[in-house]
C-alpha cells in the first residue's frame, strides 16, 4: 500500500518528542490567542507565526498545524460561551453551541466540537493521502493558462462566497493583488510601488499584512465597542458528552465531514459555506428539526466537524497546486514559502518527508489539541474572564514584536501601523478583508502565469478557452458568478443571525 | 442601509485604483504578447476603478443613508504605541521599547489605571524577555543605552 507508506514516512518526519513539543506550544499558545474575545482563528496564526521563522520548516510547519487547531479550538470556545463567533465559520456553531452552555451542557459542547473535529480530522487525513498524489500527477500537465484560470476561480470564488457583499469583496481582491506586485518584478527587475524605500523593494512582508489588517483593526474594533461582552461564567458541569450525546453526534459529524470536505476542495469556498451548509442538512434531516437553535447537539457536532473538514481538504489544493483556499490556508502557505518550500505539484515528489510530515502534523495537532485541551477547558475559560484592558496592550505587543523579528527592521512595524489604520478603514466599510490577503499571496504567481501564458500563445487570449482545462475553470468561474446573480447563494447565506 | 459606508468604500477603491494608475505611469506597458512590468498593474487599475464606481453608484442610488461613526482616538492610540515600538527597539533596546509602547497601548481603552498598567508593563516587559531574547534568542538588547 503506497499510501500507508506514505503515511509512516510521515509520521516518522513528525513524531519526534521535540517535534511533539513544539507541537504542544503551538496547540497551547493557538488556543490561550484564540480564546481571546474577538481574535479569530485568522488573527491568532498571524499574530503567531513569526514565532515559527526560526526553526527548521517541519517542526516549524508542525508548530504552525498546532497553532492552527489551537486558535480553531479557542474560536469554538468563544462561540459556545460567549456568543462571540471568531470567524464566519463558527457563527453557526453559535446557534446552537451558546443555548447549549446556557443550559449548563458548555462543556458537552466543547468536548463534541473537539471531537467532531477529529473525527474529520482524521478522515480529512485519509482524504488528502488519498486524492493528493493523483491530484498533484493531474497538476503536472497544468501549463501557465490553466494555472492562471485556476487562480482566477479561487480568487473570485473566495471574494463572492464569503460574508459581505460580492462587489466589493472582488474590489477588495484586486486591492490585494496590487499590494502583492508591491516590490521588484521578476520578468524586467524593475521595483514597482516602491516609492525608492529600499525596504518596499523587496515587497510588502506577509506579517506586515496579516497582522496590520486583521490583529490591529480588530483590536480598536473592539475597543470601541461600548458595551463589554457579557461573559458566561455559569459552571461548567460534567465535561464529557453523555452515551446519548454521543450517539446523536456521530452521524451528523460524519455528514458534516462529507459536506466540508466537499467544499474544501474548491478553491475558493471554504470552511464558512460548508460549516452552513452542514447545519442546514443536519436541520432538514432531524426528526425534530424545531430543537435547532435552542441548544441541538447535532448543530454543534455538523458544522463544527465540516469547519475542520473543510480546513484539512483545502490542503489539497493548497499543497499540490500551490492554492490556497481560504484565508487560513494562505497563511500556511505564506509560511511554506518563507521556509524555502514552493507548493506546487512538484513538492510531492521532490520533497515528500515534508509534504507527508506537514499532513501528519494536521493529524498530530488534531490529536493533541483533544488529549491536551479537552481537560484543560477549565484553564481557558478562567483566561475569558481576564478583563480585556489588560489583554489588548499584550496583544498589541505580539503584534510589534511580531514585526519586528521578521526582519529585524522598524520599517515592518512602521508599516503594520500603516495597515493597521486601513484595516479599521475597511472594517467601518465592511470591506472584508481576507479576499485581499488572497489577492496579495496570489497576485504574483497569477501575473506570471498570465504572462507566460500569453507570450506562449503569442498574444492570444482565447488560450484560455480552447484548452479544456482552462475551459473548465473558467466556466466554473462563470458559473459561479450566475449563482451569486442569481442570488441563490447569498439571500440564504444571510438567513444566519 | 449599507449606502453611505458603501459611497465611501467605492471612492476608497477608485483612489486606489487611480494611485496604482498614476504609480504605473513609468513602467513599460508592453504587448498582449510580451507583458512590461505596466501591463498587469494598469489592467489591475482600471479594474479596480470600475468596481469602485459600481460599489460607489449602486449606493448612490438608494436614498436610506445612516451616518458612520469614526471612534478615531483609540486607533491613534493604537498606532502610535506600535510607531514609538518600531522607533525605539533598535535605538535603546526592548524593555523601553515596551516601557513606552504599553502605557500608550492602554491609553486606547476606555479606562486607564496607572498601577495597573505599569504592573502591566513589568510583568510583561520581562516576559516578552524571558520568551524572545532568552527562550527564542532573538538578538535584541533588553537595554542598549
Amino acid at each position: 500500500m503506497e499510501i500507508l507508506h506514505s503515511l509512516e514516512l510521515g509520521f516518522g518526519v513528525a513524531l519526534t518528542a521535540q517535534n511533539l513539543a513544539y507541537c504542544f506550544a503551538g496547540v497551547a499558545l493557538g488556543t490561550l490567542i484564540g480564546v481571546l474575545p474577538g481574535i479569530g482563528p485568522l488573527t491568532t496564526i498571524g499574530l503567531l507565526f513569526p514565532l515559527t521563522f526560526y526553526l527548521p520548516p517541519i517542526p516549524s510547519l508542525i508548530m504552525l498545524a498546532g497553532i492552527y487547531y489551537g486558535a480553531q479550538y479557542g474560536g469554538a470556545i468563544t462561540s459556545i460561551l460567549l456568543n462571540l463567533p471568531g470567524e464566519t465559520a463558527s457563527a453557526v456553531t453559535c446557534l446552537d453551541g451558546y443555548p447549549m452552555a446556557r443550559q449548563g451542557r458548555g462543556g458537552a459542547a466543547l468536548a463534541i466540537s473537539a471531537l467532531g473535529s477529529f473525527l474529520a480530522g482524521c478522515l480529512g487525513t485519509l482524504l488528502i493521502a488519498l486524492a493528493g498524489p493523483p491530484l498533484g500527477e493531474w497538476a503536472l500537465a497544468f501549463g501557465p493558462a490553466e494555472y492562471f484560470s485556476l487562480m482566477l476561480m479561487g480568487l473570485v470564488g473566495s471574494a463572492v462566497l464569503t460574508q459581505g457583499d460580492a462587489v466589493k469583496g472582488l474590489a477588495m481582491v484586486v486591492v490585494g493583488l496590487l499590494v502583492g506586485l508591491v516590490g521588484t518584478d521578476v520578468n524586467s527587475g524593475v521595483p514597482r510601488y516602491a516609492f525608492d524605500v529600499p525596504e518596499l523593494v523587496d515587497g510588502i512582508g506577509f506579517t506586515v499584512i496579516a497582522v496590520g489588517l486583521f490583529a490591529v483593526a480588530e483590536i480598536v474594533t473592539n475597543l470601541e465597542r461600548r458595551e463589554p461582552q457579557p461573559v458566561f461564567t455559569g459552571p461548567l458541569v460534567g465535561l464529557m458528552p453523555s452515551a446519548r450525546d454521543l450517539g446523536r453526534s456521530f452521524w451528523p459529524a460524519l455528514r458534516g465531514t462529507g459536506v466540508g470536505a466537499f467544499f474544501g476542495l474548491l478553491p475558493g469556498t471554504g470552511p464558512a459555506l460548508s460549516s452552513f451548509a452542514a447545519y442546514m442538512l443536519e436541520k432538514k434531516l432531524a426528526r425534530e428539526p424545531e430543537r435547532f437553535g435552542k441548544g441541538a447537539i447535532e448543530g454543534v457536532a455538523a458544522p463544527e466537524a465540516a469547519n475542520n473538514a473543510a480546513a484539512q481538504a483545502s490542503f489539497i489544493p493548497t499543497l499540490t497546486l500551490g492554492i490556497p483556499g481560504t484565508a487560513v490556508m494562505t497563511l500556511m502557505l505564506g509560511a511554506m514559502v518563507m521556509q524555502g518550500v514552493t507548493p506546487g505539484p512538484q513538492v510531492m515528489t521532490a520533497n515528500p518527508e515534508l509534504f507527508w510530515g506537514i499532513v501528519a502534523s494536521m493529524w498530530i495537532g488534531n490529536l493533541m489539541l483533544l488529549v491536551l485541551n479537552l481537560p484543560l477547558v477549565g484553564v481557558w475559560v478562567r483566561l475569558l474572564r481576564v478583563p480585556y484592558r489588560w489583554l489588548f496592550p499584550c496583544i498589541v505587543m505580539f503584534c510589534a514584536i511580531g514585526n519586528y523579528s521578521v526582519n529585524n527592521n522598524p520599517v515592518d512595524v512602521y508599516l503594520c501601523a500603516a495597515l493597521g489604520v486601513l484595516g479599521y478603514v475597511f472594517a467601518k466599510l465592511e470591506c472584508e478583508p481576507a479576499p485581499l490577503l488572497l489577492g496579495y499571496v496570489l497576485g504574483p504567481l497569477m501575473e506570471e502565469h498570465l504572462r507566460r501564458a500569453m507570450l506562449l500563445s503569442r498574444g492570444d487570449p482565447s488560450v484560455f478557452f480552447t484548452r479544456p482545462i482552462s475551459l473548465a475553470f473558467m466556466l466554473a468561474t462563470l458559473l459561479i458568478f450566475a449563482i451569486v446573480l442569481k442570488g441563490l447563494i447569498r439571500p440564504a447565506a444571510r438567513g444566519v443571525p | 442601509m449599507h449606502l453611505h459606508r458603501d459611497i465611501l468604500a467605492g471612492a476608497l477603491f477608485v483612489a486606489i485604483g487611480a494611485l496604482a494608475l498614476l504609480g504605473a505611469r513609468g513602467y513599460p506597458v508592453g504587448s498582449a504578447m510580451r507583458m512590461g512590468p505596466g501591463y498587469f498593474p494598469v489592467v489591475l487599475g482600471w479594474l479596480l476603478i470600475a468596481l469602485g464606481a459600481l460599489v460607489g453608484l449602486r449606493a448612490a442610488r438608494r436614498r436610506d443613508w445612516q451616518p458612520l461613526a469614526w471612534d478615531w482616538q483609540p486607533l491613534a492610540w493604537i498606532s502610535v504605541s506600535i510607531l514609538a515600538f518600531g522607533f525605539l527597539m533598535p535605538r535603546l533596546g526592548l524593555v523601553p521599547a515596551l516601557a513606552v509602547m504599553f502605557p500608550a497601548a492602554a491609553a486606547a481603552g476606555r479606562e486607564f489605571r496607572l498601577r495597573e498598567v505599569l504592573v502591566l508593563t513589568a510583568v510583561m516587559s520581562a516576559f516578552a524577555g524571558g520568551v524572545f531574547v532568552y527562550g527564542l534568542r532573538l538578538p535584541y538588547p533588553l537595554f542598549n543605552f
